[in-house]
């Protein structure tokens, strides 16, 4: 495959969101707004108990209360599910027993809010307690209480990898050093809570689902699993969508819960969650306690690593497995590291299920690494720049001993550029009193190569349609999150076909319409959809130029397409306008639909005989490299991020514009999760489920994020391009644990560093000296 | 039991018959269509709501329909005329200040709160009047942008 040059100047533009236009003039509909007349509303009663075996569950009160119209109860569900097929354990509605403080344990459809209220409140529930475990270390316990009767011992999985010689490894080095890291429980936060509107049409047996989901695909599949349908009835529609960031890649209980009472009211049922119950919801990253140990020779090259992860990951299975795999998986393929040993546990705990959040897996191990890098590099005395560029691969293309193929790879610029842009060589070392500048570097996959439900379809199918009106229409599952997925479609199918954006209309993500896609998750879109746009992009170039050529007279190879018009190269001749050309190319045929496809080829889904390499495998990798200046208050212990300055490989920037507002909520997320965010339990309920408590960083707190982009162009991307949204998160953490280091003296280990965090690190060092 | 509620909302002076109890985001979302105001949180958290009423922002999730009465009410949908964007607006969606959208309508009407009291605010500024309105996508960096775009954009428009 060789990298497509974009000549016509839309890939590569600074380009407003296509839809941006109904974003900011309230226009756009999200899943909340959008009702049907006599649309029941829908209520779910929730656990009070952590951990509890249901005694019995009494509906006759609620049932007779008048605008009760249906309630269901884990009798009506007894299929489970989950995102990864060899791990379903959650019950749309429990049965048995309730494993979280907020496990759905009824839900109720009514004629109105407060029907549906009071029939919650008349529902009476029996429950015997059971030990409840909040501390991991206490739920791998011998003789504790299985959470999950397949798991005596609570432990979900358990990974032991070692790849090179890793005792060798620290045998020859210079300096070996270890460092224990307690990383927070984090949400995703979005803005927009959680809601499904449910109809269904009991004429027909048909179930339409509007829902606020990055995986419409998942939630047909869980649909039809767990309420026994035929898929073929079920209509899943993503409308505009508040933000995700990993919460809403997996089916969740209250769309498959609406969509059951739709059925059992045989009408429509709309449930809004509350910011409440969304937090409930939960599917955050998980809390880790991290062991880490390096070896390092005197001149800061690496030998050998070793990292013990113990991950609680809440009461139900989700994403867990490759969660904790991702701890490991990402320990390759950043530097040239020759041994590398990996063990983790992820364990059930009774709080809300933990699941998938921007960076997957692989923040707090990489953060926890290149932490130690640079409390080494400090140690032996080397600027941590310097100690990088020792570290870096060595060739491109690389193999990772996890199996992962490199075909580009841009770190060394990210650093060049980040290192000249905040000034760090005049700087750093000489950073006024409590101030501090930090270095941390990153990466992430753009996209995984081997779906959760491997079917043998492409990796991303697209299709587009031209008519006599001339209109293009590009028809993609992909689900726009707010990352402007469509507006990528756009731009590629724009860019080959010499058109303007205007003359493009994007839907997606309705199953009706649009043909199926694996969804928003792993960074997984531009590349591979918009792999998929370019080549249906390509089909309908091919008979559009077809058709031209007949119409001009020339070879079919002489045709070129640009501006709106498809004309002899080189000649005087201004050609025929696209919608000549369409309606020459439609002449016998009709309405032309092409489709595009793309597959991530075998070479690139890691290796059988390697144990976990499925998980990382990609066709490429993002890279960043970022500079933190801080600053702490001695007296109060704030942490204060001043400017960031992060350059990021994003292979090519499709859309800069948006692949800078990617860049910047990343670093963003990952300074929320390094200065202020925590989850807090009290005997499993949940004291944050408010912005209140749960803090995130308002504009206030928040510093200038001064974008670079760095292009390598890698070989396999759409345009050389590659992921830009997610590889960058984890480099703010050791950053500004390193320019915290500068300003204070104090080595941080634990995060967040909220000022009471930071108070404790004065009053150990004041103790200390 | 409803009582009659006389309101301006986006120009138009309403009658509306509104049961004493209702918050000024369900009037709005659910009596009048306007669904562009949006609900994040529980209560008065994330200023996802905000509206304008009397040019100040207020969050409609924890204020009463009845409590606006004889007053004029603007939500997004007001800040467009002829089916063109304000130059608010217009700054938002050039610049990227929006990128999923959800916290756009409440943020742009406490901007807009922003701008018609200080015209010329600073950067500072700019962030002090928006700490209320939390967006998570955007880290801010693109909406502080936005509002300065605007701002010359209106003092421009204002000089011709
Ligand atoms: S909806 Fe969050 S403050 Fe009003
Ligand atoms: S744009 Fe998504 S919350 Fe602000």
């Amino acid at each position: 495959m060789s990298v497509h040059i974009p000549k016509n100047g839309t890939i590569g533009a600074r380009t407003p969101l296509i839809d941006g236009f109904e974003k900011v003039t309230g226009k756009a509909k999200y899943t909340a707004d959008m009702t049907v007349s006599g649309a029941y509303v829908g209520r779910i009663l929730r656990s009070p108990k952590a951990h509890a075996r249901i005694r019995s569950i009494d509906i006759s009160k609620a049932q007779a209360l008048p605008g009760v119209v249906a309630i269901a109860t884990g009798e009506d569900t007894p299929i489970p599910f989950g995102v990864l097929p060899i791990a379903e354990n959650e019950f749309p509605l429990a049965r048995e027993k309730v494993r979280y403080r907020g496990d759905p344990v009824a839900a109720v459809a009514a004629i109105d809010e407060r029907t549906a209220e009071k029939a919650l409140r008349l529902i009476v529930v029996e429950y015997e307690d059971l030990p409840a475990y909040f501390d991991p270390k206490k739920a791998m316990a011998p003789g504790a209480e299985p959470i999950h009767a397949d798991k005596p011992n609570n432990v979900l999985r358990e990974v032991h990898n070692e790849f090179g010689d890793v005792a060798a490894g620290f045998a020859q080095s210079d300096l070996v050093r270890s460092k224990t890291y307690r990383f927070a429980e984090v949400n995703h936060a979005h803005i927009e809570p959680n809601a499904s509107l449910a109809e269904y049409d009991p004429e027909r047996g048909y179930l339409t689902i509007h829902t606020t989901t990055q995986v419409p695909y998942y939630v047909h599949l869980k649909i039809a699993r767990c309420l026994q349908m035929d898929t073929a009835r079920i209509r899943v529609v993503k409308p505009f969508l508040g933000g995700g960031f990993g919460a809403r890649t997996e089916a969740l209980s209250f769309e498959i819960i609406t969509a059951l009472l739709a059925v059992k009211a045989q009408g429509a049922v709309r449930t809004l969650q509350t910011r409440e119950e969304t937090f409930i919801s939960h599917r955050g990253r998980p809390a880790a306690e991290i062991n880490m140990k390096i070896g390092m020779m005197k001149d800061g090259r690496l030998t050998a690593c070793h990292a013990e992860v113990i991950q609680p990951g809440g009461a139900y299975a989700s994403y867990g497995i490759i969660t904790i795999l991702y701890t490991g998986s990402l320990l390759h393929g950043l530097y040239e590291l020759p041994a590398i040993k990996h063990d983790a546990w992820r364990v059930y705990t009774n709080t809300p299920p933990c699941g998938a959040m921007r960076g997957h897996g692989t923040v707090d191990a990489r953060a926890a690494f290149d932490d130690l890098f640079n409390v080494m590099a400090a140690e032996l005395g080397i600027d941590p720049f310097v100690a990088r560029q020792r570290n870096l691969l060595p060739h491109i293309p690389y193999t990772t001993q996890l199996a992962q193929r490199i075909m580009s790879y841009g770190l060394a610029e990210c650093l060049e550029k980040v290192k000249k842009a905040s000034g760090w060589d005049e700087r750093r070392g000489r950073m006024p009193k409590g101030s501090g500048l930090g270095l941390g570097c990153a990466h992430f996959v753009s996209g995984t190569t081997t779906p959760k439900h491997w079917t043998g379809e492409p990796d991303a199918t697209v299709n587009l349609k031209v008519d006599f009106d001339g209109s293009l229409v590009v028809l993609t599952g992909a689900a726009d999150i707010g990352q402007g997925s469509n507006t990528m479609a756009a731009q590629v199918v724009a860019e080959v076909l010499g058109v303007g954006l205007k003359r493009i209309r994007v839907i997606s993500a309705d199953s009706a319409v649009t043909p199926k896609d694996n969804g928003s998750y792993s960074s997984r879109v531009t590349y591979m959809v918009g792999n998929a746009a370019l080549h249906a992009a390509g089909e309908l170039k091919q008979k559009l130029v077809a058709a031209a050529a007949k119409r001009l007279d020339a070879k079919p190879e002489h045709i070129v397409a640009m501006d709106e018009h498809f004309m002899v190269a080189g000649s005087q001749d201004k050609g025929l306008p696209f919608g000549e050309v369409v309606k020459a190319a439609l002449v016998e045929t009709g309405t032309i639909t092409v489709k595009g496809t793309f597959f991530c080829p075998d070479e690139f889904k890691g290796s059988k005989a390697i144990k976990g390499s499925a998980i990382g495998a990609t066709m490429g990798f993002c890279y960043s490299a970022q500079v933190v200046e801080a600053q702490v208050d001695a007296v109060t212990g704030k942490v204060t991020p001043k400017k960031v300055w992060v350059a990021v490989d994003v292979g090519k920037a499709l859309n800069p514009l948006a692949v800078e507002g990617q860049i910047q909520g990343g670093v963003w997320m990952g300074m929320g999760q390094a200065l202020m965010e925590e989850t807090r339990f009290e005997d499993g309920r949940m004291l944050h489920a408010n912005f209140i408590d749960y803090r995130v960083p308002t504009s206030e707190d928040s510093p200038d994020i001064e974008v670079h982009i760095v292009e390598s162009l890698d070989p396999n991307g759409p345009f050389g391009a590659k992921e830009a949204s997610e590889g960058m998160l984890a480099g703010f953490l050791p950053a500004v644990m390193d320019a915290v280091y500068e300003a204070t003296g104090i080595r941080p280990d634990q995060l967040p560093l909220s000022p009471e965090r930071m108070a404790d690190y004065f009053d150990a060092k004041e103790a200390a000296e | 039991m409803k009582s009659i509620l006389r309101v301006t909302v986006n120009g138009r002076p309403r009658e509306d018959a509104v049961e004493p109890n209702l918050l000024l985001l369900d009037y709005l979302r659910d009596q009048l269509g306007l669904t562009g105001t949006k609900q994040g949180c529980d209560g008065g958290e994330c200023g996802a709501c905000t509206v304008l009423v009397d040019d100040r922002p207020r969050l409609a999730c924890v204020t009463l329909a009845h409590q606006v009465a004889g007053k004029r009410v603007e939500t997004i949908e007001g800040l467009v005329t002829n089916g063109r964007m304000s130059v608010l607006q217009q700054a938002f969606h050039e610049k990227l200040g929006t990128q999923c959208g959800f916290c756009t309508p409440g943020m742009i009407m406490a901007a807009e709160a922003l701008l018609r009291r200080n015209p010329d605010p600073t950067t500072a500024e700019i962030k002090t009047a928006l700490a209320g309105n939390l967006c998570r996508c955007t880290g801010y960096v693109k909406i502080v942008e936005a509002v300065e775009t605007a701002a010359q954009g209106r003092s421009r428009e204002a000089a011709q």
